[in-house]
């Protein structure tokens, strides 16, 4: 049979038919996520200062909670549904960072310690690793450089 | 067809078609330590389930012809792994189930086989960390985006079938070998869309070589085009001259209820098609509440690999005719 489109007529043919995802519901559910791990992040901080740490050692202290959260969370099969309902307002967030890292390393246990879990536990979070530090390398020289 | 049997998963076993399945499992697991192994299992017991329905032993079986969604189809040769019989493994992604029936005919009308054991499976866990991400991570699916069936469903082709025209049980009468068509569709979350084209053509193809047209069918039912496939593809049918509204229907639509279910745009998989054929179809084919119908699963021949290269999406389409 003859081909009715080419690629391009096609792909416009196929997003006429393709319902789209309902952008303005997810943007709230997404502000309300993510806002609401922010303000939970931001009760930490000011209990920690509180109780007389510096800035840096709450910030740290904080970061480290919502990772425990996470991991928690994600374990119990939790962490799934908060990024269903939040979109990226819980994959950005610290603790969608935690979950990308926990849920490789549950997902491939059954492949052994060394080859499962450790090979594979870095399979989404990789790419964060390498060009956040990259460019916090090349920022940082640029920074000297300018200075 | 002397025999059909299908076993699916919990989500499977909650939709509409729930009660036609032969068994439904309790857990994804299986009871098993990985999801391969689960679904080695599924399919390991639903063989056993068709040589007990279709009355036959190993030994009479003279080919299996077998395949899944897993890298190098390690769920099909280790569900027969040390069987009797010769084990003939393909690949045709979601269209593996349609692409055995169709060799298996043309293996038994070359004489060369008298039982043929014809099934496929798929398994949600088990195809999610292979396509796509660990099932614990916490990202969002597109409308598009379709549910891998956990399930497997097989059939028992014998050849008196085949020759006897008021044979006992529903007949292969026809097969059309789909052909690879792209249409440049890159987004894997929409592969509806994608195999629509294939299905279209195979299905326009088999209508034009056998000179019938679609009313000769009681029903056309693709594998999973799901929502937006099964709307493009009767849209493109149409523009060939060919109309299916009212005839065509779809497994992966079959498979959940949309509504109550978080299906998106309905299920996929090789065992979506094999299993709803397999638990649904071949009931209605027996009991000739169907008398003919054209069995077209669909496939999306992508890997991670070619699309993470910038490759478009190629399809494929198996069209198999069945008269009850």
């Amino acid at each position: 049979m003859q081909k009715l489109y080419n690629s391009k007529e096609y792909q416009k043919y196929v997003d006429k038919k393709s319902p789209n995802s309902k952008l303005g519901l997810n943007m709230l559910k997404a502000f309300l996520t993510g806002g609401t791990i922010c303000v939970i992040g931001q009760l930490l901080t000011n209990y920690f200062n509180s109780r007389d740490l510096d800035q840096i050692d709450a910030a740290t202290l904080t970061s480290m909670c919502l990772i425990l959260f996470s991991v928690i969370l994600t374990a119990l099969d939790l962490y799934f549904y908060i990024g269903k309902f939040g979109g990226a307002g819980a994959s950005i967030p610290i603790t969608g960072f935690a979950n990308s890292i926990v849920s490789p390393a549950m997902e491939f246990k059954t492949e052994g310690y060394v080859m499962g879990v450790g090979a594979k536990m870095f399979l989404i979070a990789g790419p964060v690793l390498v060009y956040g530090i990259s460019s916090s390398v090349l920022l940082g020289l640029i920074y000297y450089i300018v200075k | 067809m002397a025999a059909a049997a299908a076993i699916v998963g919990p989500y499977e076993g909650d939709g509409p078609l729930g009660n036609s399945f032969d068994k439904i499992i309790p857990n994804d697991d299986n009871g098993e330590k990985s999801w391969e192994k689960a679904e080695t299992k599924l399919m390991k017991d639903t063989y056993q389930l068709l040589l007990q329905k279709g009355s036959t032993t190993e030994n009479d079986i003279d080919y299996v012809i077998a395949g899944d969604l897993l890298n190098q189809n390690i769920a099909s040769s280790y569900a027969f792994r040390g069987c009797e019989m010769s084990y003939l493994g393909i690949y045709g992604a979601c269209s593996t189930f349609g692409e055995s029936i169709g060799i298996a005919s043309m293996i038994m009308a070359g004489d060369f086989a008298k039982q043929i054991i014809c099934i496929a499976s798929s398994h949600f866990c088990s195809a999610e960390r292979q396509y796509r991400y660990p099932l614990e991570f916490a990202a969002q699916r597109t409308p598009t985006a379709q549910w891998t069936v956990t399930g497997c469903g097989g059939v028992l082709l014998q050849k008196h079938c085949f020759l006897q025209k008021e044979g006992t049980g529903p007949m292969v009468e026809s097969f059309t070998a789909g052909r690879i068509i792209d249409q440049g569709l890159k987004d894997a979350n929409n592969m509806g869309a994608a195999m629509a084209p294939a299905a279209a053509d195979t299905i326009a193809t088999h209508l034009m070589d056998t000179g019938r047209k679609p009313n000769d069918y009681d029903m056309i039912v693709t594998g999973d085009l799901g929502a937006v496939g099964t709307d493009i593809c009767r849209d493109l049918l149409s523009q060939y001259g060919f109309d299916v509204y009212g005839i065509h229907n779809d497994c992966g639509l079959l498979m959940y209820d949309r509504n109550k279910q978080d299906a998106h745009a309905g299920g996929s998989g090789c065992g979506c098609s094999a299993s709803v054929f397999s638990a649904y179809l071949y009931p209605k084919l027996q009991s000739r509440e169907l008398t003919r119908i054209l069995f077209v699963p669909t496939g999306a021949l992508l890997s991670p690999t070619i699309i993470q290269q910038g490759e478009s999406i190629a399809c494929i389409a198996h069209a198999v005719g069945i008269a009850g």
